[in-house]
């Protein structure tokens, strides 16, 4: 892995990577803001790990934010960003999904102000959640169409 | 919904469904809750968004990142400028700019009287919720002196847009600091007013104490943020924690409850206004009169005005900012700052175009409305109206 030292320095990435050495792929640092790309196999144990260790403490997801990569894949991009309020500390997690199976496991019963999120997620963009419990859509009307969110959604909607 | 069955004290019981708004005035704009009731009590609460949804992050993807501002103001309106600087210290996070002190001061002074005016509203809505017309009456005659001293300082009263990319739109109108000390000397008096009507109120007390009580452990998990966070005694608050705009530079406290109520979410908004007092008296000291407005970034911040008459090079790029924006480097930041209502996140990512490829908003009121079902759920209807009330939604950023 091509990952700058100072990054691989990151004490969270060490802690994350000694507890199990796939559930980080990659670390990206941008304007002194971390991220951790964790595969989407992993991310369901990580995220308990992050909010659950004392020493992590991630207690507070302050947001759950979708990005649409088309034509890009994979085409999904979802951003968690976390709190630890003992801690002072903040951590962006980066899940990424391929279009063609647009599911991620759910993190509602770690978090639970994910529930509305991820519905919102999932009526804007189409990002289904396993294991939710009250997956609808939230913000569009029930019987819309699409997901306008998508880069391939015209922002006029369709006519 | 469906109807089930519940144990009553003579025997058992269907529930009803009862639909509550969009259309209902207290539940502050289009806010539907469907409920499950057992009589009187609420057996399930379940809030109903979207009515309002205007696909502001939508359109956002489809402007420059200049003229994003404006639709930042319709978010939250009873706070635009929190709205305004939220989005603007992300951008200028993307750009790696740095703002001038003298802005960075005038926008911390004018965030807090936000905050005034938005909790000055709170206490009169809510106070009307319950029935105290005259408190409504009194709020928003001071909220009025806040609204006009935005108007001078930004030409509008409420969607201000104050707040640009790289520093202020424009040199705030000569002394417009008078006008704020008036409102600040004056203000102390207005609240000894509200608190005398209501703090010891009986009708007050009976209706907010131990209603719509929350554990720390529950509102964290929820996701709740502001003073609803704070009234079970977690001191969480953005500008100690992860300071911006030198809000490090100024004292003041973050005060907390720890009964987790109705009453004490309202003795925090009271108290927040009396510590926003003490950051507009201390930010009032240190604006310099004179100084930069606007961080010198060409092909970023607007030439001034004369500059723009004079030079050549000026002239071009106002023409390249207003006609084709300007391009951050790729890459994604998330800024929060405290707003009213608590943690006001925007994710901005760019992929190096004069358009943002996605903005992202977390609205405090979005996660803070969730925890409405934890309020109110065994509690009489009458308690729903104070549980929406003092989580203090605004349905423009609920539902963007």
């Amino acid at each position: 892995m091509d990952e700058p030292e100072e990054l691989q320095q990151d004490p969270i990435l060490q802690r994350l990577r000694a507890w199990d050495p796939q559930a980080v792929a990659e670390v990206l640092e941008f304007r002194g803001e971390r991220t951790l790309v964790v595969p989407r196999s992993h991310l369901r144990r990580t995220a308990e790990l992050l909010a659950g260790a004392p020493d992590l403490a991630f207690n507070f997801l302050s947001d759950v934010t979708g990005v649409d990569r088309f034509p890009v894949e994979p085409r999904f991009e979802l951003n968690y960003h976390l709190l630890s309020i003992p801690n002072r500390a903040v951590l962006r997690i980066r899940v990424r999904i391929h279009g063609s199976d647009p599911i991620v496991p759910t993190v509602c019963t770690i978090w639970p102000t994910a529930n509305w999120h991820e519905r919102e997620i999932y009526d804007l963009f189409g990002v289904r959640f396993e294991g939710h419990p009250d997956l609808r859509r939230i913000v569009m009307p029930d019987d819309w169409e699409g997901h306008p969110l998508r880069k391939d959604y015209p922002v006029e909607g369709f006519r | 919904m469906s109807t089930t069955t519940v144990n009553t004290a003579t025997g058992t019981a269907k529930t009803m469904v009862l639909n509550m708004g969009p259309q209902h005035p207290s539940t502050h704009g289009v806010l539907r809750v469907v409920l499950e009731l057992d009589g009187e009590r609420i057996v399930k609460a379940t809030p109903e968004i979207g009515y309002l949804h205007t696909g502001i992050e939508k359109t956002c993807e489809a402007k420059t990142y200049s003229q994003a501002i404006t639709l930042t103001d319709r978010l939250d309106y009873l706070a635009p400028l929190s709205n305004n600087l939220g989005y603007c210290l992300a951008v200028e996070k993307l750009l790696g700019l740095e703002v001038p002190k003298r802005a960075q001061y005038v926008r911390v002074l004018l965030t807090e009287m936000t905050r005034i005016a938005s909790h000055l509203v709170w206490i009169g809505t809510h106070a009307i919720d319950l029935g105290a017309m005259s408190v409504f009456l009194y709020c928003f005659r001071e909220r009025e002196e806040v609204m006009k001293i935005f108007e001078m300082v930004s030409g509008q009263r409420m969607m201000t847009s104050y707040f640009r990319i790289g520093g202020l739109a424009l040199e705030p109108a000569t002394g417009w600091l008078g006008r704020v000390e008036r409102f600040v000397d004056a203000m102390p008096g207005h609240l000894a007013e509200y608190e005398n009507l209501l703090t010891r109120n009986r009708i007050w007390l009976s209706r907010l104490v131990g209603v719509g009580v929350i554990s720390a452990e529950d509102a964290i998990g929820l996701g709740m943020s502001g003073p609803s966070l704070r009234s079970t005694g977690m001191a969480y608050d953005v500008r100690k924690f992860f300071p911006y705009s030198s809000y490090e530079e100024f004292e003041f406290d973050v005060p907390t409850r720890t009964d987790g109520d109705c009453y004490s979410r309202y003795l925090l908004r009271v108290a927040e206004i009396k510590e926003s007092l003490k950051i507009v008296r201390q930010a009032m000291a240190k604006v310099p009169t004179f100084g930069a407005i606007r961080t010198d970034a060409p092909g970023i911040v607007p030439p001034a005005r004369e500059l723009m008459k004079t030079e050549m090079e000026s002239l071009i790029y106002h023409f390249k900012i207003f006609t084709e924006g300007f391009s951050p480097p790729p890459g994604e930041v998330y800024q929060r700052i405290e707003s009213p209502r608590g943690e006001l996140g925007f994710f901005v990512a760019s992929d190096g175009s004069p358009k943002p490829y996605r903005v992202k908003v977390r609205a405090p009121s979005f996660s803070n409305l969730q925890a409405l079902s934890k309020l109110a759920e065994g509690r009489l209807i009458a308690d729903l109206i104070a549980c929406i009330g003092t989580i203090d939604i605004v349905l423009g950023e609920v539902d963007r």
